[in-house]
């Protein structure tokens, strides 16, 4: 084992040059000689019939190529896939564009294809639509009623999916519970908004019948297979390439309606199509995030252990699936039992169609409100008991010596610490002192909220026989035979920092240094296979793929070596990128050598395959299971609602880390969202199903200045499901922080007597819980 | 659609042009002349992707005209530094981890190079509100700021 030089060091990253100097290819930088751009007509209405359509307007102004509708295509171009083994699954046909009636506002009817973008965007506004407006359900509450208005008449209501699971005896626990503490829970809709909004750019070529498409995707490889589903094309004829991306965080996860349109243009027209999202076609068309509302009960004893956990969730799904919406509701049931030992679980999930555009995996995806459901009740059992929200905790965490450790739910957590983390948390946030200082401006009349959130999360997805698409990731690493190194990974980075912590992994590996590595992902013709980022699996998965790969070509150049050298493999060493005989280190052959020899095939070990190059493909037996222990200190005015973030402290454990400065970024960039959540965001439609929070002027992101200065620590307990030991840390951010946010708001409401406030908690919402909480005081005082 | 024409001076160099009146300058920019380093992320000048200066000052090309800007003199990020001679900015951003998926960099870069202007020596709290036109989802802001201090300390110094 070589000394670990790169692993483990905060190495700044080789994809900040061109990014910085604004030389990097996002989908819409990429200029193709004769292309045409194309325009969406979305739909105003979130349920209607579409009685007839007028376009011959359109088809007239100057510029425009072509006008085509959902019913001139319905039989060229397949749905819109969805990946699910769910066996109570419905699946509602979803066409590229609308055919006879639209669901959802914001639902693809007419697309326009014209020479310039301004020309096809005009030519929209001359497109006449006859719409019939139809009831509309927006309420996935209402949406379950019976007498709701059916979505699809395919089926008798609107119920989606159902996810049951069941373990222990649950009527037991809460025959001999102490206590019994219900909530009530909304985990509100959430738009992604990756600062890149989605973009497609197809290009094919009919003499070679080749489709090139180019796409702000997480996931190129699956998108390859779908398309050629999609556009019923050979498979070996579709090359996928995903380009810089501008962010993701699951809002490119997936298979869209407007990926196979652009491909069909293209193919059709025999002229290169690219269409680029906007905003507001972001916020209607792109998939959203979380949209549940469930009830949590748990049975508790008296000294504050749990006994058992039920939970009644509806997710609401929208119209239609997208690629994984039906899998993500259940991820909440799977890790319902959270950082604790819950020996008896209930949990039913129910997802509705809505008339909205569909939910599916946003960062955390599903994780999220499993961590909310579970901090949030441990810390309503905590106030009933009266008992410290850190000791209950305590109380109910397995042990490290009893990892793997096997929920209800049927997981084995890898390995964890739990306690380890939180005593961290506790000591660098200064807990007790800020209990003693909360007594002290409570007197004052202040109002100093202190929460805890003790997640764990589930990721490095995943076993294929757990996922949808396949688990498993690609990696292949080449020695060229000047001696730099081409590594392909099927990852899909797009922020996450890869090109260099991979880099990282392979230079160690091979003792050259770093600049002699360069990493290639997201080009279906070049990476032979792969499955992409999400799920928080890339180094987990990806990662050990290319370090396995490395493996074997240094394995394979050893025994080059030892040919050359007239020598035993077993009697070589290896150092600073070069084997030579134990104890005769001038008698050696570098790395560089050793490729060149590989290339030329001159000189070989008999039987030797020519080149120096491994593929190595990974299956992980397990998913990871990172954790940590967040804790944020607050200060609210009532008279205001302002929530002030006084100090924030996270310990988090992501296993092994190979770059702590990526670490840290994903961190921060991880609690940013998790404190959208709690604070600030929320998709809202009315009940005719129009979206309010249409562009950024309605739906606010966290700024510089909502940001208190996040104080990051971590522990380290290596994952046993792969070589390197790492788990993943893309999402824990995101999960560990929202409850902890909210558990501070609402211990600093207690002497209000507030016990629970749904999200976000924006200050107006504060201000007027906290204004009636007195009146009703005051009434029954006087 | 009539035309108008448009002579510019981009990253000191001179451009003229015949546009139509409509055209926003960041379709110029990114379309016409081919500097892509400005993005579009919102269209409602919230997000700041698009931000450049102009004549000396930070704007949201994704609201501004091409005929408004005529006559006028754009800094884009393509001009702010070279590969051998980065700005400041652009050091700091990458000494210090100031980006993720890079989209809003150029515009978060710009913004910051007008608060350093009027502000050499900002505090925290004065970076922050200083980039609040400026939306970033991927890093929660905390390594953009020591992104900007770094460059702030660099830039004084060298002075």
């Amino acid at each position: 084992m070589p000394i670990s030089k790169l692993v483990g060091a905060r190495v700044k990253r080789r994809e900040d040059p061109r990014l910085i100097r604004g030389l990097a290819h996002y989908v819409d930088d990429i200029q193709l000689p004769n292309v045409l751009h194309a325009a969406i007509l979305r739909s105003p209405y979130a349920h209607a019939r579409i009685r007839a359509m007028r376009t011959d307007q359109a088809r007239r102004h100057p510029g425009v190529v072509a006008v085509v509708t959902g019913n001139e295509i319905r039989d060229q171009v397949g749905c819109v896939p969805v990946a699910s083994q769910n066996p109570t699954l419905r699946v509602p046909k979803r066409y590229v564009l609308a055919v006879d009636k639209v669901c959802f506002v914001g639902e693809g009817v007419v697309v326009v294809v014209a020479e310039d973008r301004y020309a096809a965007r005009d030519a929209l506004d001359l497109i006449e639509v006859d719409y019939e407006p139809l009831p509309v359900v927006s309420d996935p509450e209402k949406a379950l009623a019976s007498g709701a208005p059916v979505i699809h008449p395919e089926w008798p209501d609107n119920v989606a999916f159902r996810f049951d699971l069941k373990q222990g005896n649950l009527a037991k626990a809460f025959k001999e519970a102490e206590r019994v503490v219900k909530q009530r829970l909304i985990h509100q809709r959430l738009a992604p908004i990756a600062i890149e909004p989605r973009g497609v750019l197809a290009r094919y070529l009919p003499g070679e019948d080749e489709l090139t498409l180019w796409s702000s995707t997480q996931i190129p490889h699956i998108l390859k297979t779908q398309l050629s589903v999609m556009l019923k094309l050979p498979e070996n004829r579709v090359r996928v390439i995903a380009p810089e991306v501008g962010g993701g965080f699951g809002s490119k996860l997936n298979v869209y309606a407007e990926e196979g349109l652009i491909g069909h243009l293209a193919i059709k027209l025999k002229r290169p199509v690219k269409w680029i999202e906007g905003r507001r076609e972001n916020m209607q068309g792109t998939i959203h995030g979380r949209g549940q509302v469930g009830e949590v009960e748990v049975a508790v004893k008296k000294d504050g252990t749990i006994l058992g956990l039920q939970y009644r969730v509806i997710a609401d799904i929208g119209a239609y699936h997208q690629l994984l919406t039906p899998g993500i509701p259940p991820l909440t049931g799977l890790m319902l039992s959270g950082a604790y030992k819950i020996p008896a679980l209930a949990i039913e999930v129910t997802g509705v169609f809505t008339n909205k555009v569909a939910t599916d995996a946003y960062r955390g995806a599903g994780r999220p409100e499993a961590t909310y459901v579970i901090e949030r009740i441990i810390d309503r059992v905590a106030q009933e008991l009266a008992i410290d929200p850190v000791k209950i905790r305590q109380k109910n965490f397995p042990r490290p010596k009893e990892f793997p450790f096997k929920t209800a739910t049927g997981l084995i957590y890898d390995s964890g610490n739990y306690q380890g983390a939180l005593n961290k948390a506790l000591r660098l946030s200064g807990y007790q002192g800020w209990r003693g200082e909360q007594r002290k401006l409570r007197e004052k009349g202040r109002y100093l909220g202190i929460g805890l959130s003790t997640y764990v999360e589930i990721c490095g997805m995943g076993p294929s026989a757990a996922m949808p698409a396949g688990g498993w990731e690609s990696g292949t690493v080449r020695v060229e035979p000047t001696g730099k190194v081409t590594v392909l990974t099927g990852v899909s980075p797009h922020g996450q920092g890869q090109e260099t912590s991979f880099a990282q992994i392979v230079a160690d590996e091979f003792g050259v240094p770093l600049d002699d590595i360069h990493v290639i992902h997201g080009d279906t013709a070049v990476v032979p296979s792969g499955i992409g980022t999400f799920g928080s699996r890339a180094t987990a998965v990806g990662g050990t793929a290319v370090f396995q790969a490395a493996q074997k070509v240094k394995e394979k150049a050893r025994e080059i070596a030892a040919h050359l050298l007239e020598s035993d493999p077993e009697d070589l060493v290896f150092s600073e990128s070069r084997f030579s005989v134990k104890g005769v280190p001038k008698k050696g052959v570098s790395l560089q050598e050793i490729a060149l020899e590989a290339h030329l095939a001159r000189n070989l070990p008999k039987k030797m395959e020519p080149g120096l190059t491994a593929t190595s493909v990974f299956e992980p037996a397990n998913f990871t299971f990172p954790f940590g222990a967040h804790i944020c200190i607050v200060e609210v005015d009532p008279e205001t609602g302002r929530i002030e973030i006084r100090k924030y402290v996270a310990v988090d454990d992501c296993g092994k880390v190979i770059n702590p400065l990526l670490v840290d970024g994903q961190i921060h960039g991880g609690i940013a969202q998790g404190l959208g959540q709690a604070l600030l965001e929320e998709v809202v439609y009315d009940e005719e199903g129009q979206l309010l929070t249409g562009s950024l002027m309605d739906y606010a992101l966290p700024k510089a200045e909502d940001l208190p200065r996040l104080e990051l620590a971590r522990t380290e307990t290596p994952t046993p499901v792969n070589p390197l030991g790492v788990k993943g840390v893309g999402e824990a951010g995101t999960i560990g922080s929202t409850p902890a946010i909210v558990n501070a708001v609402v211990d600093a409401l207690a002497p209000f007597g507030v016990t629970h406030v749904d999200m976000p908690l924006k200050p107006e919402k504060i201000w007027r819980l906290c204004r009636e909480k007195k009146e009703r005081r005051a009434e029954g005082a006087g | 659609m009539p035309q108008k024409r448009v002579s510019l001076r981009i990253n000191g160099r001179d451009y003229t042009h015949e546009v139509e009146p409509r055209l926003l300058l960041v379709h110029y920019l990114r379309d016409m002349i081919g500097l892509t380093g400005t993005h579009i992320g919102c269209e409602t000048s919230i997000c700041g992707a698009c931000t450049v200066m102009l004549n000396g000052e930070a704007i949201k090309s994704c609201t501004v005209l091409t005929v408004q800007a005529d006559g006028g003199e754009v800094l884009t990020i393509e001009g702010l530094g070279r590969a051998e001679e980065l700005h400041p900015l652009q050091e700091g951003f990458w000494e210090c981890h100031g980006l993720q998926c890079g989209y809003c960099t150029p515009g978060m870069i710009l913004a910051a190079y007008q608060l350093l202007l009027r502000h050499p020596d900002p505090t925290e709290e004065e970076i922050r509100r200083g980039l609040d036109g400026n939306l970033c989802r991927c890093t929660g802001y905390q390594h953009i700021v020591d992104a900007v201090q770094y460059a702030a300390r660099k830039m004084r110094e060298s002075k």
